[in-house]
């Protein structure tokens, strides 16, 4: 970015193995990307299958060959693999690294005064493996029998039962690299925000993207440990013959397993959920730190109840971790266990509503801007309530009898994660762009993709509530097979189309985002005219952040002060 | 620990050996015990309770926890609660999930 | 423009108290706890659900893991005084001291491989229901050695264990170091009365698994604290003259992760050896 370096590295150390967070952020971000658009790819050809069932796909054919299909047909083995490789690179590909990785990594430090992470070689170590680990992810098409096919969860005993097909072997192998990485990155974080943080920023002047990153980087640190050593069981059990999660008598294809038996599926999912619960937090928290940013800055007004949205998160996090079993409720555990984990999942819901009623609150009386940023993230507001209030029939273990494991799950979390985290990650996006970039990214083209991301992603998701309602099970690769399924078939076909025109919908995006870089409008350093610190550097900040180090005076969301000159009274100016 | 006068160090190195040595006595102590003729339980219970005064030990003096700063206590404490999460797992599974739990 | 200067890297911060390394490592050793946590949840777990679980004196080497035991504190204690080396600007004591902590964890690694070998070269035959060998009729299994095992036959060659060790209930666990020397004579057992030939390697039963799982996982972080350690004590001595303290903290830092590794071997060991 900066080619005014007086002895410049050289193009390998600095673009490439750099140390430096800002453009390691932006390495993530772009692979991110990258992953989230090839995990979207998979899922419109998904979709293909499941509008127009057995349909003749010869085109898809001769893009995959012979692997996936058979005269045009798709296989069902095809069909779980990309069902299970589109959920995995959505969350810990995508989602997970674009919100900590790219976001946290460029915004984290430059919101806390600090020249760089606390250790920029284990930050470049950290984007690393994680790439390792998605090349792994993304071998694992083509070898032997192709991807992973058991689900994003990978139960077993399903996913151990064909233990000569590498591709769950690689994946449970992407995952040890993924799972190092967010280590490596988690320990970062919480160093970074604890040691380097300017004079005068105490915890309760951070802004609240800090707070959700802290959090979060606590999530990753404790919750992920336990799914690694799942993942070495299960890696043990495929390669080495263990059965760890397989049971006494248990039958493969009509005859006895060979193993020694006695293990226990259903620590697997345990172990798994232990780490998912608090993944979908991992999911959610930068989202709406990102969308506080953008609301704060956008409403020219302070934070509504700033200290109640930090205790929420804080609470949240803490929570976050004993719920886990509420995945569970079909799996035959006591009543007592279901009745304390529908409990805590209740709980768990009060700080989220709290955070999501303290955003709403804070647009009230405010003058808003609707810039690009701020519309993507007014939207948030609501898809994340939908998503989350679907969620509450899910935790009560009654009513998740019946919508267990129904295409209703798959439309419950997407609105958490797609129409919700996935806008507020576009909020980001523009929000920060011309920080990163120097330029602004085109308005009426971001508000084209506003307006079509917003229809689009609920006009897919919508029409799975119905599905799910009507009994229709997740993971079923021709729906039609069934009567009940039969029945809501147009509501699949409209998904479907849905999901297509979405894919044209980013289109306006694309272009945005590389045509901006050359041609955007130039801006200062503060072209939000916002109040944290990440402002006070210049646009692109260069290597090492700030030209003096700055000095924060006030908390960080000081809009519209009476009698301050501005409606803005930025941390770092007396 | 901090201390970097000779004298201070050197009483440091007394107290190592003095814990170097106890473990080392608690290492034949817990191996002697468990050839004790008595029930899986009581067993599991002095097995446990030696290797937590042995970790106690090793935690204190040899990773200097005794003198640690708050920052860390707080770190430990918040590892400490959820590894009792960790730990109650297992009950939590047992509770009604016989049919799965490896007999069928 | 330079390098960005990053703060507390050796000096500890105001509030905190702490050096940037120092408290990076203890949230890594945090990490650390859940992992091998989880792992102590799936071995309570796993074993409470088992039919059967054999002691470990009746198939483990305790004698050797014992002496393990002894290698890996001892080691504790040499990181401890390589530590006070380099508190007292010595770099002689901070050599030796280092040299005989990484001489004992190489210790450490051959018993375990000591301890591990014969595990993989001693063999079980779970027998199939109503199998007619002879000498073991109503047996469940016969362990011993495998002496052929020729996909292409319909029979294995097996030298049974000479003495059926011990007195306990599932006397068939019994391994190698305690079945006896000497092997009875040759048998040839038919295939089709075999249900499953294993050695006593991980996939033998649960209990195999989570002893070379949990000892092979914490081996893997002996391995790493070598590295780490070797890497100190042939490229530290230039930081050590030019910044002992910043070098002091690194070795402090490189003791609480080897301590850790001791702490995690003190509770395995009673748990997968002794009850
Ligand atoms: C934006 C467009 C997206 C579309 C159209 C979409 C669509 C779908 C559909 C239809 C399924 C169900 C497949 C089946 O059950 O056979 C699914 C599963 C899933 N999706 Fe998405 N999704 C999108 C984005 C995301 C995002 C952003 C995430 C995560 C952050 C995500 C995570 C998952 C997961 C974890 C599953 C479950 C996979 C499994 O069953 O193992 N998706 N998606
Ligand atoms: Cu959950």
């Amino acid at each position: 970015m900066s080619g005014h370096d007086h002895h410049d590295p050289g193009f390998i150390r600095k673009y490439v193995f750099s140390v430096d967070h800002k453009v390691i952020g932006i390495q993530y971000t772009v692979t991110s990307l990258l992953f989230l658009f090839l995990g979207f790819a998979l899922m419109m050809i998904m979709r293909a299958q499941l509008a127009y069932p057995k349909a003749d796909f010869s085109f898809l054919e001769n893009i995959f060959g012979e692997a996936g299909f058979v005269g045009g047909t798709m296989l069902p083995e095809f069909y779980n693999q990309l069902g299970a490789m589109h959920g995995t690179i959505m969350v810990f590909l995508g989602v997970v690294p674009l919100a900590v990785g790219g976001f946290g990594n460029y915004v984290m430090p430059l919101q806390i005064g600090a020249p760089d992470m606390a250790f920029p070689k284990l930050n470049m170590a950290s984007y690393w493996v994680y790439f390792t680990g998605g090349v792994v992810m993304i071998c694992s098409f083509f070898v032997e029998g192709g991807a992973a096919q058991y689900g994003w969860t990978s139960y077993p005993p399903l996913a151990n039962t064909q233990p000569h097909l590498i591709g769950q072997t690689m994946w449970l192998v992407g995952m040890v690299f993924l799972i190092t990485s967010s280590l490596l990155g988690s320990v970062n974080f919480i160093v970074t925000i604890v040691q380097l943080r300017v004079k005068g920023l105490t915890f309760f002047r951070l802004p609240f993207f800090v707070w959700a990153q802290f959090i979060t980087s606590f999530l990753l640190l404790l919750a992920f440990p336990p799914l690694e050593a799942a993942g070495v069981l299960q890696l043990m059990d495929r390669v080495a013959g263990t059965s760890f999660f397989m049971p006494d008598g248990l039958i493969i294809s009509g005859s006895p397993a060979v193993n020694a038996g006695g293990g226990n599926p259903l620590l697997w999912q345990h172990l798994f959920w232990f780490l998912a619960h608090p993944e979908v937090y991992v999911l959610i928290l930068p989202a709406m730190g990102i969308v506080g940013e953008i609301v704060a800055n956008n409403t020219r007004k302070p934070l509504w109840g700033y200290r109640s949205l930090v205790y929420s998160v804080i609470f949240l996090g803490f929570m976050s971790f004993i719920v886990w079993a509420h995945h569970m409720f079909m799996t035959g555990m006591g009543q007592s266990m279901s009745i304390f984990f529908q409990t805590t999942t209740m709980i768990i819901s009060i700080p989220s509503v709290i955070i999501l009623t303290a955003l709403i609150l804070s647009l009230w009386g405010g003058s808003i801007r609707f810039n690009t940023p701020m519309l993507f993230a007014l939207s948030f507001l609501p898809m994340f309530a939908i998503g989350g209030l679907t969620g509450l029939p899910l935790g009560l273990a009654a009513s998740d009898i019946q919508l267990h494991d129904t295409y209703y799950v798959i439309g419950h979390f997407h609105f958490v994660v797609a129409p919700g985290t996935l806008m507020a990650l576009f909020a980001g996006v523009y929000f920060w762009y011309p920080k990163v970039t120097g330029r602004m990214m085109n308005s009426a083209l971001g508000k084209l993709h506003w307006i079509g991301t917003l229809v689009f992603l609920n006009g897919v998701f919508i029409p799975m509530f119905v599905q799910g309602m009507a009994g229709v099970s997740r993971r079923l690769y021709d729906q039609t097979h069934y009567e009940h399924g039969q029945a809501v078939q147009e509501w699949t076909i409209a998904s479907s189309w849905s999901a297509w025109l979405l894919g044209i919908a980013q289109i306006p995006f694309i272009l945005n985002f590389f045509m901006s870089f050359f041609a955007g409008k130039k801006v200062d350093q503060n072209p939000w005219k916002a109040t944290t610190l990440e402002w006070a550097a210049p646009s692109p900040p260069p290597h090492g952040n700030f030209a003096t180090e700055p000095e924060v005076y006030r908390g960080p969301y000081e809009y519209s002060v009476p009698g301050a000159s501005d409606d803005y009274s930025p941390q770092f100016v007396k | 620990m901090g201390g970097h006068s000779v004298e201070e160090i050197s009483k440091e190195v007394r107290i190592y050996m003095t814990v170097f040595a106890s473990l080392l006595v608690l290492s034949g102590v817990t191996v002697g015990a468990s050839l004790l003729d008595v029930s899986t339980t009581v067993a599991i219970i002095i097995g446990l309770a030696i290797a937590s005064i042995k970790g106690t030990l090793v935690a204190c003096y040899f990773m200097h926890l005794i003198s640690e700063r708050k920052a860390i206590y707080a770190i430990l404490a918040l590892t400490a609660f959820f590894f009792a999460v960790l730990m109650a797992l297992p009950a939590m599974d047992l509770q009604g999930n016989e049919a799965f739990s490896g007999r069928v | 423009m330079s390098a960005p200067v990053i703060r507390y890297i050796d000096e500890p911060h105001p509030i905190t108290g702490l050096t940037n390394g120092k408290l990076g490592l203890w949230l890594f050793l945090a990490s650390e706890v859940m992992l091998f946590g989880a792992l102590f949840s799936s071995y309570i777990l796993l074993r409470v659900g088992a039919d059967s679980w054999p002691d470990g004196w009746d198939v483990l080497n305790v004698p050797l893991a014992t002496l393990n035991t002894v290698v890996l504190i001892s080691s504790s204690v040499t990181m401890v005084m390589a530590w006070v080396g380099c508190r007292l600007n010595n770099l002689g004591k901070f050599r030796f001291y280092m040299s005989l902590t990484i001489a004992l964890s190489l210790v450490f690694l051959v018993i375990k491989t000591i301890e591990y070998k014969p595990k993989f070269e001693h063999y079980e035959a779970f027998l199939a229901d109503g199998a007619l060998v002879k000498g073991y009729e109503g047996s469940e299994s016969i362990t011993g050695h495998l002496d052929e095992n020729d996909l292409d036959k319909d029979y294995i060659l097996f030298s049974p264990d000479a003495v059926q060790h011990g007195t306990s209930g599932d006397d068939e666990h019994s391994d190698h170091e305690k079945g006896g020397e000497g092997h009875a004579e040759q048998i040839r057992i038919n295939r089709l009365d075999i249900d499953r030939l294993t050695n006593f390697g991980p996939k033998h039963s649960n209990f195999y698994g989570l002893y070379f799982t949990m000892t092979g996982l914490h081996g893997l972080h002996i391995v790493g604290g070598i590295a780490v350690n070797l890497y100190f004590l042939l490229f530290g001595t230039g930081m050590f003259r030019s910044n002992p303290a910043q070098f002091s903290n690194r070795i402090e830092c490189a003791g609480l992760y080897w301590h850790f590794v001791d702490l995690v071997w003190i509770f395995l060991f009673p748990t997968i050896y002794l009850l």
